[in-house]
C-alpha cells in the first residue's frame, strides 16, 4: 500500500445474484482516500456508491459477490479479510454513519447505554468511567444538558440530535476513517448545516479521513476536497472540488450540474433524458451513451478508459481522446459556471 | 397588492389546532396559527419551512381534509371553510386537485394507469368510453407518456414516470388549482429536473394555479412566483420570489436561506451560517407582531418597531 493513502480501493467489482441474473452493481471502481481529507462520492440511486462503501465495511448483503478487486487498509486486503478480522476494523477503525438516525439506534435502549456500551464492551472500562467518557462525547457533539439526556430514549430526541448521537457512537472508538452515507438527507436544511459543520469540526480536530456519500451537489461543494462522480457502477470522473464544479469534462457530470435548479436564474433546466441502464446486462460501451447528447459511435462500442486532465483530474469519456472532435460543454452550463465565478467575486468583496 | 389580478384563493386568519387527550389532560398543538395569504390566478405560490412548520397542514386544510379550527378559506369568492356538505365536497373535488410526494404510495397498485387517470372524470359524470379514452390519451401525451402505458400497472414504472402519472391524474379534471406537496423530493436529481420542467410547461400551457409546498428552497425559488415562509405554524414572511431571496428581512428567512448548501465550491466552503433563536431575536412583550407590508408586496410578521427597522434595512 502506498503511504499517503489511508484506504485504497482497486478495480472493485461487486455483483448481486438476482432473479433475472447477476446484477453488476459495481464495475471496476478505484478510490484513493488521502489522510485527513474528505472525498465525496456522488451519483444517482443505483449508481453503486452505497455498495462500494458496504464492500469496504464488509457488510454486503448475503447475495452479493465481490468478483474481483482489492481494498487496501493498513497493509491488509479487506476483500480477503475474515469476519474475525473485520471485528477489529468495523466500528473501531472505520466508523459508519447512516442516513436514517432513527433506525440505526436501538429504540428500547437508553441513549447513554448505547454510547457507553462501546467503552464497556470494547475497552472493558468500568461503568462509571464509561459514563464519564460518554458524557464527554455527548458534549463534544453538541448535545445540551448531557447528564439529563443520558437517561433518555431515542424517541425523545429530534432528528438532528439523533444524528449527533450516532456520530458520538461512531467517534467513541476513535476511528481513522468515517464513512457518512447520506447523513443529512433526512434532515431539514438548518439542521443539516449544523451537522455538516460538526462533521467538519471533528475531522479537523481528530485528523479523521472522511468518505462522504450524497446526491446533493451543494453538500459536496461544502464538504469535499475531492469528488468522485459515479454512474452505473463506475467512476466516470474524479477531481478536486473546484475541478469538478468549474471545469467538468464528462457529459454525465455536465448533465448532473445542469439539472440542479439554482437560485440565480429561471432558465429551463437541462434534464437528462431517459433512465439509468439495467445493470443485469450493462451496455457494451459507455453506460451513459444512451442518455448522452454528445455520444459518438465509439461510445456504443467500446468502454472509454480514464483520461488524465490534470494531476488530480480524470474523466472516462471518449471526448477527451486526442482524435475526438472538439466538444464544448453546453452553453447552459458555461453560463452557470460563469455565474458561479461572478458570485464568488461578489462574495469576496 | 398594487395590481388588480384576480384572487383565486383567499385564506384569512386560518387556525388549525390538533387536540390530544392523555392522562395529564388535553394538549393542544397549534399547527397553523392565524395564517392569511392570497393566491392569484395562474400564479405559483410556494410554501417553505422546516418539517413540522405546518406547510402540509395548510395544504390539507385548503383541501378540507381537515376541519379548520377557525378562519376563512375562499375559493373563487365562495367560502369553503364552513360545514361540509356533499355539494361542497364535490365543489372542492372539482376545483382543487393534488400531486403527492410519494409516487409509489399515492397510486393504487391494483388499478391500471387508465383507471387511475379516468377515475376523476368518471366521478365528474363522464362515462362514455370513447370520450374517456380520448382524454386519457391526450393527457398521457402531455405528460410525456404514450397510450401504450395506459393498460399497465404502477409497479411497472420508474419513480419519475409514476410522478408523471400522478400529475396526469391531477390535471385531467381541469382543476382551477393544483396543490403540489413535495412533488419532486422523492426523486433523483436527474429525474427531478425532468419533472420540474414538465410541471413548468404544463403551468404555462394550461395556465394552472399551483400551490407548491416543499422544503428544498432552490426548487421552490426556481418554481414559484411568490413565496410564503412558515415557522412553527406562523407565516413569517411573504414576498415575490426574487425579492425574498435578494432581500430577506425576517431573521428566520435569513437563517433558512443561509443554510442552503450552494453547489459552488468557491463560496460554499467559507460561507457563514446564520442561526435563528426566536427568543433572542424578538421582544414581543411590549408590542405584539402582525403581518406588516414593508414594501409593495413584501410582508413580514413583525411588531411596529421591528417593521420600522426592516423598512430602514430595505431602504424604504
Amino acid at each position: 500500500m502506498q503511504e499517503p493513502y489511508v484506504l485504497q480501493v482497486k478495480d472493485l467489482h461487486v455483483s448481486f445474484k438476482g432473479q433475472s441474473g447477476m446484477v453488476r452493481a459495481v464495475r471496476g471502481v478505484d478510490i484513493n482516500l488521502p489522510k485527513g481529507k474528505t472525498i465525496a462520492i456522488v451519483g444517482e440511486s443505483g449508481s453503486g456508491k452505497s455498495v462500494t462503501v458496504k464492500a469496504i465495511m464488509g457488510i454486503l448483503a448475503r447475495n452479493a459477490v465481490i468478483d474481483q478487486g482489492e481494498i487496501w487498509y493498513e497493509g491488509k486486503d479487506l476483500v480477503k479479510a475474515t469476519e474475525e478480522d473485520f471485528y477489529q476494523i468495523r466500528g473501531k477503525k472505520i466508523g459508519l454513519i447512516f442516513q436514517d438516525p432513527l433506525s440505526s439506534l436501538n429504540p428500547l435502549m437508553k441513549i447513554g447505554k448505547q454510547i457507553s456500551e462501546v467503552f464497556t464492551v470494547n475497552y472493558s472500562m468500568s461503568k462509571e468511567e464509561a459514563k464519564e467518557k460518554s458524557l464527554e462525547l455527548m458534549r463534544a457533539v453538541g448535545i445540551p444538558k448531557a447528564e439529563e439526556r443520558y437517561n433518555q430514549y431515542p424517541f425523545q430526541f429530534s432528528g438532528g440530535m439523533r444524528q449527533r448521537i450516532v456520530i458520538a457512537i461512531a467517534l467513541a472508538n476513535n476511528p481513522d476513517i468515517l464513512i457518512c452515507d447520506e447523513p443529512t438527507t433526512a434532515l431539514d436544511v438548518t439542521v443539516q448545516a449544523k451537522i455538516l459543520d460538526l462533521i467538519k469540526q471533528i475531522k479537523e480536530e481528530r485528523g479523521i479521513s472522511v468518505i462522504f456519500i450524497t446526491h446533493d451537489l451543494g453538500v459536496v461543494a461544502n464538504m469535499a476536497d475531492e469528488v468522485y462522480v459515479m454512474y452505473a457502477g463506475k467512476v466516470v470522473e474524479r477531481g478536486t472540488c473546484e475541478e469538478i464544479f468549474l471545469d467538468p469534462r464528462h457529459p454525465y457530470t455536465w448533465a448532473l450540474l445542469s439539472s440542479m435548479p439554482d437560485l440565480e436564474s429561471k432558465d429551463r433546466l437541462l434534464s437528462i433524458p431517459g433512465t439509468p441502464p439495467n445493470m443485469v446486462s450493462p451496455p457494451k460501451g459507455d453506460a451513459f451513451a444512451a442518455r448522452n447528447r454528445y455520444a459518438m459511435q465509439i461510445d456504443l462500442e467500446e468502454e472509454p478508459p480514464m483520461f488524465q486532465v490534470s494531476d488530480t483530474h480524470y474523466a472516462a469519456t471518449w471526448l477527451l481522446h486526442p482524435k475526438a472532435p472538439a466538444c464544448e460543454m453546453p452553453k447552459f452550463l458555461q453560463d452557470k459556471i460563469r455565474r458561479m465565478r461572478e458570485e464568488a467575486q461578489r462574495y469576496a468583496r | 397588492m398594487q395590481d388588480n389580478r384576480e384572487v383565486l384563493l383567499n385564506v384569512e386568519d386560518l387556525c388549525m389546532e390538533f387536540r390530544s387527550k392523555s392522562r395529564r389532560g388535553t394538549s393542544v398543538v397549534k399547527a397553523i396559527d392565524h395564517v392569511s395569504f392570497q393566491v392569484y390566478k395562474s400564479e405559483t405560490f410556494g410554501l417553505v419551512g422546516e418539517s413540522g412548520c405546518g406547510k402540509t397542514t395548510t395544504g390539507r386544510a385548503i383541501l378540507r381534509l381537515y376541519n379548520p379550527t377557525s378562519g376563512k378559506i375562499e375559493l373563487k369568492g365562495r367560502d369553503i371553510s364552513g360545514k361540509m356538505t356533499t355539494e361542497l365536497r364535490q365543489y372542492i373535488a372539482q376545483n382543487i386537485s393534488t400531486v403527492f410526494q410519494d409516487p409509489v404510495e399515492s397510486l393504487n397498485p391494483r388499478m391500471t394507469v387508465r383507471e387511475i387517470i379516468s377515475e376523476g372524470l368518471v366521478v365528474k359524470g363522464i362515462t362514455d368510453k370513447a370520450v374517456l379514452d380520448e382524454k386519457v390519451k391526450n393527457i398521457l401525451e402531455k405528460v410525456g407518456l404514450t397510450m401504450e402505458h395506459a393498460n399497465r400497472y404502477p409497479h411497472e414504472f420508474s419513480g419519475g414516470q409514476r410522478q408523471r402519472i400522478g400529475i396526469a391524474r391531477a390535471i385531467v379534471v381541469n382543476p382551477t388549482m393544483v396543490i403540489a406537496d413535495e412533488p419532486v423530493s422523492a426523486l433523483d436529481v436527474s429525474i427531478q429536473a425532468q419533472v420540474i420542467n414538465l410541471l413548468n410547461d404544463l403551468k404555462d400551457e394550461l395556465g394552472l394555479t399551483v400551490i407548491f409546498i416543499a422544503h428544498d428552497l432552490s426548487v421552490v425559488k426556481y418554481f414559484s412566483d411568490r413565496i410564503g415562509v412558515m415557522y412553527f405554524g406562523k407565516l413569517v414572511e411573504l414576498a415575490e420570489s426574487d425579492e425574498l431571496y435578494q432581500h430577506p428581512l425576517h431573521p428566520y428567512t435569513k437563517a433558512l436561506l443561509s443554510a442552503i448548501p450552494l453547489p459552488n465550491p468557491l463560496i460554499e466552503k467559507g460561507r457563514k451560517i446564520i442561526s435563528y433563536d426566536p427568543k433572542a431575536a424578538h421582544d414581543y412583550s411590549v408590542e405584539s407582531p402582525t403581518m406588516t407590508e414593508i414594501c409593495p408586496g413584501h410582508f413580514v410578521y413583525a411588531s411596529p418597531s421591528e417593521a420600522e427597522a426592516y423598512r430602514k434595512e430595505r431602504g424604504m
